[in-house]
C-alpha cells in the first residue's frame, strides 16, 4: 500500500492552451546493454505512463525512435547536398524518443516530463511549441 | 566513516551559516521593510561563509563576521539602490554596535519570527509562500528551490522577486500577530514549513542532496518556530509530524533499494531517538489541549510507531483520528487516508465505498496516492480487472522508480487479466 502521506493535491484549474515537446534523451548503450527483465519493466511503464497521459487529455501524440546510429542527416549548402552517417551531433546521451503534449502551463509539463520513465535514467528536455 | 565526519562538519558549519544568515536578514528587513535589499547587502558575505565555513569550521562569533564581510563587501554594491543603501547602513550601525559590545552575538535582536509570519502572510501568494521562507531565513537559491519544487528556476525567480515587492510596496508589518489572529496566522507559516518538509520527503534515498537538505530544513523551521513559540501546540504537533516522518526515512528503502511501504517497514532502521523526541513534544502539546490538524496528524504517526513496541497498528484508533480530521479539513487526502485505514478494520468494500464518495473530485483524477489507494484495494476486493485499470494510472503517474517498480509487481502480481 503506497498512503499519501505529504503529497499535496495538485491545484491547477485545466483550460489546455500550450503545447510542448518532451524530449527524451538517455545513453543509448547502457539501454541497449542492459537485462530483458528490465527493458520489459522499462517498456511497462512507459505503456501506463503514455495512457496516464491519454486518460488527463494531455496526451498529443509521441514515438519511440531508434537508436541513434541508423540515423542520417541531410544538409543543403550553395545547392549542393550533403548526406551523412550518423546524428546531428554526436552527445553522451542520444535523443531516444519524445511526446507532445497539450496542458495549461510549463509547470504541468514539467509535473508530467518527472514522471516520464526516461527521467529516472536521462533527461527530459521540455519545449514549448511554437504556434503558427 | 572519515568521509561522513567530514561531512557532517560541513553540514554543521553550513547550518550555522544559514542561521546566522537569517537572523541578519530577519534584523535587516525588520527595520527596512525591504527583504530583497537585506538579501543584497548579506549576498556576498553568505556565500563567502558557504565557502570557507565548512572548510575551516564557522567563527566564534558568526553574525560579526559576517557582518564585517559585508561591510566590507557589500557597501560599494549597495549604491546601486537607496533601499539597500538603507540596508548597508543598517550593516554599518550594527558592525558597530557589535564591536562596542564584544563578541555577544545575542545583541541583535532575533527577527526571524516575524519574517517568517511575512513570508507567510496572506497577501503572498501561495505556492511562493514556502519558497519565500527558504530563500529569506535560509538563504537558498532560487535554482535550487525551483529544483525541489518541480519549476523552472526562471519562474521560481520571477515568483520570489514578486513577492518581495509586493512585502516592500504594500508594506507588510514585520511583526508576530496578536493573540487573537495568532492561531490563524500561525496556521499558513505552519503550512509553509509543511510544504517544504513534503518536498524534502520527496526524495527517500537521500541521494539527491537538496532535497535531503529540504527536510532538514524544515525540520530546523519548525524546530526555531517551536522554541519561539513554546506554548502554540500547534507547533509542537508539527514539529512532532515531521520527526517521526523523518525517522522513517531509511526503512523506506530496502537494501536492494526496492520501496517498502510503512505497514511493512522494519521497525529497526527507524530512529528512535527521533521518535522518542516526537513523542514527548506531541504529549506536550496534548497537555495543552487545543487539538488540530498537526497534533491529529502526528497522532496518526503515533499510532503507526507504536508498532515497534507492541507489534501491532492500532487500525480502530487510526481511523478515529482520520474521523477527527476529516471533520475540521475537507482535504480528499484525508478522506484517502481514512479508506485505507478502514479498509484494515472493516474490510476493502466498505474502504472502496467511502473512497468511491469523493471520485467525483476532478482534482483526484492525476493524484497518484488516490489510484495506488484504489488498486490496492480494488485488488483486495478481488476486483481485479478493475483494480489493474487503477494500477496502470498509479505507474503512469508516480515519478519515483522504486514505487513504478512496486507497483509493477504489484499489479502483475494480480490473477492474469488484461484491460485496454
Amino acid at each position: 500500500m503506497v498512503s499519501a502521506e505529504h503529497d499535496a493535491l495538485p491545484q491547477r484549474v485545466k483550460e489546455t492552451v500550450m503545447k510542448y515537446l518532451l524530449l527524451i534523451y538517455g545513453n543509448e548503450a547502457a539501454m541497449l546493454a542492459t537485462t530483458e527483465a528490465n527493458k520489459g519493466q522499462t517498456l511497462s511503464a512507459y505503456v501506463a505512463y503514455t495512457e496516464a497521459m491519454q486518460k488527463a487529455g494531455a496526451y498529443v501524440g509521441g514515438n519511440r525512435l531508434r537508436p541513434s546510429t541508423s540515423s542520417t542527416t541531410v544538409k543543403v549548402t550553395n545547392g549542393k547536398t550533403e548526406v551523412l552517417n550518423g546524428p546531428y551531433a554526436e552527445t553522451k546521451e542520444q535523443l531516444g524518443g519524445y511526446y507532445m503534449i497539450d496542458v495549461p502551463d510549463l509547470d504541468a509539463a514539467l509535473a508530467w516530463a518527472a514522471r516520464c520513465p526516461g527521467a529516472t535514467y536521462g533527461t527530459i528536455e521540455v519545449r514549448p511549441i511554437w504556434e503558427m | 566513516m572519515h568521509v561522513t565526519d567530514a561531512n557532517d562538519a560541513a553540514a554543521t558549519a553550513e547550518a550555522v551559516a544559514r542561521r546566522s544568515y537569517g537572523r541578519l536578514v530577519a534584523f535587516l528587513a525588520a527595520r527596512t521593510g525591504d527583504v530583497a535589499g537585506a538579501e543584497d547587502a548579506l549576498s556576498d558575505a553568505f556565500a563567502a561563509a558557504l565557502a570557507e565555513w565548512p572548510r575551516q569550521g564557522p567563527p566564534a562569533n558568526p553574525e560579526a563576521w559576517l557582518l564585517t564581510v559585508a561591510r566590507r563587501k557589500g557597501i560599494d554594491a549597495g549604491r546601486r539602490r537607496r533601499t539597500v543603501w538603507d540596508a548597508a547602513g543598517h550593516v554599518q550601525l550594527l558592525t558597530e554596535e557589535l564591536a562596542s559590545e564584544g563578541s555577544d552575538a545575542t545583541a541583535i535582536p532575533d527577527d526571524r519570527l516575524a519574517l517568517l509570519f511575512v513570508c507567510a502572510h496572506p497577501a503572498i501568494d501561495r505556492a511562493v509562500r514556502a519558497p519565500l521562507m527558504l530563500q529569506a531565513v535560509l538563504g537558498f537559491d532560487a535554482a535550487s528551490i525551483a529544483s525541489a519544487f518541480l519549476m523552472s528556476p526562471a519562474a521560481m525567480r520571477q515568483r520570489l522577486v514578486r513577492a518581495k515587492q509586493k512585502i516592500r510596496q504594500a508594506r507588510i508589518p514585520f511583526r508576530v500577530p496578536d493573540r487573537a489572529e495568532l492561531t490563524e496566522r500561525l496556521g499558513t507559516v505552519l503550512e509553509a514549513v509543511y510544504a517544504a518538509f513534503a518536498e524534502g520527503w520527496a526524495d527517500p534515498n537521500g541521494t539527491e542532496v537538496r532535497r535531503r537538505n529540504l527536510a532538514a530544513e524544515a525540520i530546523w523551521l519548525a524546530r526555531l518556530l517551536a522554541a519561539l513559540l513554546p506554548e502554540e501546540p500547534e507547533v509542537l504537533g508539527l514539529l512532532a509530524l515531521l520527526l517521526y516522518s523523518e525517522a522513517r526515512r531509511r526503512a523506506r528503502r530496502d537494501a536492494q533499494g526496492d520501496y517498502v511501504p510503512l505497514t511493512r517497514q522494519d521497525v529497526a532502521a527507524w530512529n528512535g531517538a527521533m521518535i522518542a523526541e516526537a513523542e514527548s513534544l506531541l504529549r506536550r502539546a496534548g497537555a495543552m489541549a487545543r487539538p488540530a490538524r498537526f497534533q491529529i496528524e502526528a497522532a496518526v504517526q503515533s499510532a503507526h510507531v507504536a508498532r515497534r513496541l507492541t507489534g501491532q497498528i492500532d487500525w480502530p484508533a487510526i481511523v478515529l483520528l482520520y474521523d477527527a480530521l476529516a471533520a475540521i479539513t475537507e482535504s480528499p487526502v484525508v478522506a484517502i487516508n481514512r479508506a485505507v485505514a478502514l479498509a484494515e478494520t472493516d474490510g476493502p468494500a466498505t474502504a472502496l465505498a467511502a473512497l468511491d464518495s469523493r471520485a467525483g473530485d476532478g482534482r483526484l483524477a492525476e493524484y497518484q496516492p488516490y489510484w495506488a489507494a484504489r488498486a490496492d484495494l480494488l485488488a483486495r476486493a478481488g476486483q481485479n480487472s478493475a483494480a489493474w485499470a487503477a494500477f496502470q494510472q498509479a505507474i503512469g503517474l508516480e515519478t519515483d522508480p522504486a514505487v513504478r517498480r512496486f507497483l509493477l509487481q504489484q499489479r502483475d502480481a494480480l490473477e492474469p487479466v488484461r484491460c485496454g
